[in-house]
């Protein structure tokens, strides 16, 4: 009966809205939203969901958040099942299997649930809309233009990636090589892309052979964890600490030492937070019926502004975050 | 109330106790959540444990003879992964099962032959496969995963029984219970069982087979699981080499809760097949009220004590009871 009349109330709301903007129904309250991220206790996607939990409230919407311990391949399942059964509105989860999934989400799909998947896609049909961290134009340009404020824009530049046949990593690179094209970084030249094959002890050596190659070196990407962390071991213990600028893709975690000596101003990442806060966001925007997830739609994430559906139900969050000494201890993954 | 009682008392003791357990369970678990007595919700948590019900059946017949087979878990994953490659490879899915049920066949020959003709205690022998299995699982598929297996034989795994919400390989497992019962409480054969169990030696001087009827046990374990494996691998549409990791403490649960002796001798199928629904129903029920996988894992631990714990204590008080009885009286056998 409560729930009845929370229902009328909500379609009443809805309807109010309607007649206000003719064309987005607003936000219907009271919506049930399950977050299923591939595991719970796991920092990172503690602080996902998190984003959830707060989007959540913006919205007065019910979110809670499930999840197996091990991120096994079907040990999500059951929470899928769950779901269901509970009726919830929507299901926002990072998948752990493409496809092992599939047909569980498809009978909740049938049960008319909203299916989004964030960080971790599934099979394009499993799922309405997909969360994406970034894209990969967006965050070789970004490297790049936070290795050019940080050198002024002059001198040689290296990058120290994983393997040669990476494909995330290559792609990144090529967007760099793009973004270097531009005339503000005509005094900046890449003079070697060296790879540390994502292991620690060759990545290290690796950063060792760049500085010792190349004396006019200013700065060097990593846009690997492993190559950013190993890297910044070695340069903390160098005399060219805080001469060549080091940054790249890291977790706040392993790079804190790092910052916090001098070793590294800055580097980046996609903030996870913000990533369950706008699939939140676009699961209630699906529930109210403000889009149907085709491409070229738009909708308002509260603090973060409008988006727009991409090709393939897909949404990027944005360019990646950039962690500094100010704002580091923020985080915790 | 009275007749009722003694129309219980009829009935094997700790059967009847498991069948009010279930009922509990199921009223238990309509109280705390109006979405878990919904056929769905029944449908969807009686097919989460369908591989756990169907090695339940041939570990009962295992630990009535006084032996274990921990490796069960593991040879599922083998299996599953025996399955996935030769699928990938292009074999056609009838060999590709029937070589799965080949390799299942063969892994519980070689505890079989580990444990009969050398003369291991089984727990031993088992543990040590369940490391060998799992590890020949990852050799074959390492961190791949198999999918896109072909709808007829997905829907075998992920569908209900047509017109009913009876999940197949629930139908399967009940079939298989039935044939197990049968075997074990009517066959010459099964009554052989308990004997070996409650005394091997005396069992061997009747000139009972006992290693010829433990080697075929042990073989039958390795069938019955890779069954389970293609069941599992068709339910989540993915081979895997971690597919089912730790469901040997479910199963292992399962068959003490259901009251047979871990030293043998003693111990019914139903009871089994009672403590696997129970299991199932309660971590169905927490999971519908959102309990944390942690209290699951926990709960899940308790139960397995206390299934070695109570059939214990009901003895003493038992044999207790008898001392105490007038002399006279009838003294059940």
């Amino acid at each position: 009966m409560k729930s009845r009349s929370l229902l009328l109330s909500a379609l009443a709301l809805g309807s109010v809205a309607t007649l206000a903007y003719a064309q987005t129904p607003a936000l219907k309250k009271g919506l049930k939203i399950t977050l299923l991220p591939k595991n719970i206790n796991n920092p990172y996607n503690v602080i996902e969901t998190s984003g959830g939990t707060e989007a959540g409230k913006e919205i007065e919407a019910n979110v809670k958040i499930v999840g197996p311990s091990d991120a096994g391949a079907s040990s999500q399942v059951s929470y899928i099942n769950t779901a269901i059964a509970q009726k919830q509105d929507a299901l926002v989860l990072a998948a752990n299997d493409a496809n092992a999934l599939l047909p569980y989400l498809a009978r909740a799909k049938a049960s008319g649930m909203k299916i989004v998947t964030m960080d971790s896609d599934t099979a394009v049909s499993g799922r309405t809309l997909f969360i994406n961290q970034a894209n990969s134009e967006g965050i070789g340009r970004a490297q790049v233009q936070l290795v050019g404020k940080l050198i002024g824009y002059k001198g040689d530049i290296a990058v120290l990636s994983a393997t040669p046949n990476a494909t995330n990593q290559n792609t990144w690179i090529k967007w760099m090589q793009e973004e270097l094209k531009l005339p503000k970084y005509k005094d900046m030249k890449l003079v070697k892309i060296a790879y540390g094959n994502d292991d620690d002890q060759k990545s290290f050596t690796e950063m060792q052979g760049l500085i010792q190659a190349y004396p006019n070196l200013k700065g060097v990407i990593s846009p690997t964890t492993v190559g950013i962390s190993a890297g910044a071991r070695y340069l903390s213990t160098s005399p060219q600490k805080g001469k060549v600028m080091l940054t790249g893709l890291g977790t706040p975690n392993q790079m804190r030492a790092f910052v916090k000596d001098g070793t590294v101003t800055a580097f980046q990442l996609w903030n996870p937070a913000d990533v369950g806060y706008l699939a939140t966001y676009a699961a209630a925007a699906l529930v109210s019926g403000q889009i149907t997830g085709k491409e070229g739609e738009k909708f308002k994430a509260g603090k973060l502004g409008e988006y727009t559906i991409g090709k393939n139900g897909e949404i990027i969050v944005g360019p990646p975050y950039t962690f500094d000494k100010a704002n580091i201890d923020k985080f915790d993954f | 109330m009275k007749a009722l009682m003694s129309g219980l008392r009829n009935l094997p003791g700790w059967e009847t106790t498991l069948v009010v357990l279930v009922v509990v369970a199921l009223l238990g678990g309509g109280l705390l959540s109006g979405d878990f007595l919904t056929g769905q919700n029944l449908s969807f948590l009686t097919a989460n444990f369908s591989e756990t019900l169907l090695m339940a059946l041939t570990m009962t017949l295992l630990v009535i003879v006084a032996e274990i087979d921990l490796s069960v878990a593991s040879i599922l994953g083998l299996c599953s992964a025996v399955l996935g490659v030769l699928f990938a490879a292009g074999v056609p899915m009838p060999l590709a099962i029937l070589a799965a049920f080949v390799v299942g066949g063969l892994a519980g020959l070689l505890n079989g032959v580990l444990v009969t003709r050398l003369g291991l205690p089984s727990l031993a022998v088992t543990i040590g496969t369940l490391a060998l299995y799992r590890g020949l699982a990852f050799v074959l598929l390492g961190d791949r995963a198999i999918a896109d297996f072909p709808q007829a034989y997905t829907n075998f795994g992920f569908g209900t029984v047509p017109g009913t919400l009876i999940p197949i390989p629930i139908a399967l497992g009940t079939v298989l219970a039935i044939l197990t019962a049968v075997i074990l409480h009517a066959t010459p054969f099964g009554r052989s069982l308990y004997a070996i169990g409650a005394n091997e030696v005396a069992a061997r001087f009747s000139g009972l087979r006992v290693e010829r009827t433990k080697l075929l046990l042990f073989v039958m374990s390795g069938l019955m699981s890779a069954l389970a494996g293609v069941v599992y691998t068709f339910r989540f549409a993915s081979a895997r080499g971690d597919n089912a990791t730790g469901f040997e403490l479910g199963v292992i649960a399962a068959v003490l809760l259901g009251g047979v002796s871990i030293f043998g001798g003693r111990g019914s199928v139903i009871g089994a097949v009672l403590a696997v629904f129970l299991i199932g129903l309660i971590n169905g029920a927490l999971t519908i009220v959102d309990v944390s996988n942690e209290i699951l894992t926990i709960v899940t631990g308790l139960l397995l004590i206390g299934s070695v714990l109570v059939p214990n204590l009901v003895a003493r008080v038992q044999a207790a009871r008898q001392r105490r009885r007038p002399r006279g009286e009838a003294v059940s056998p």
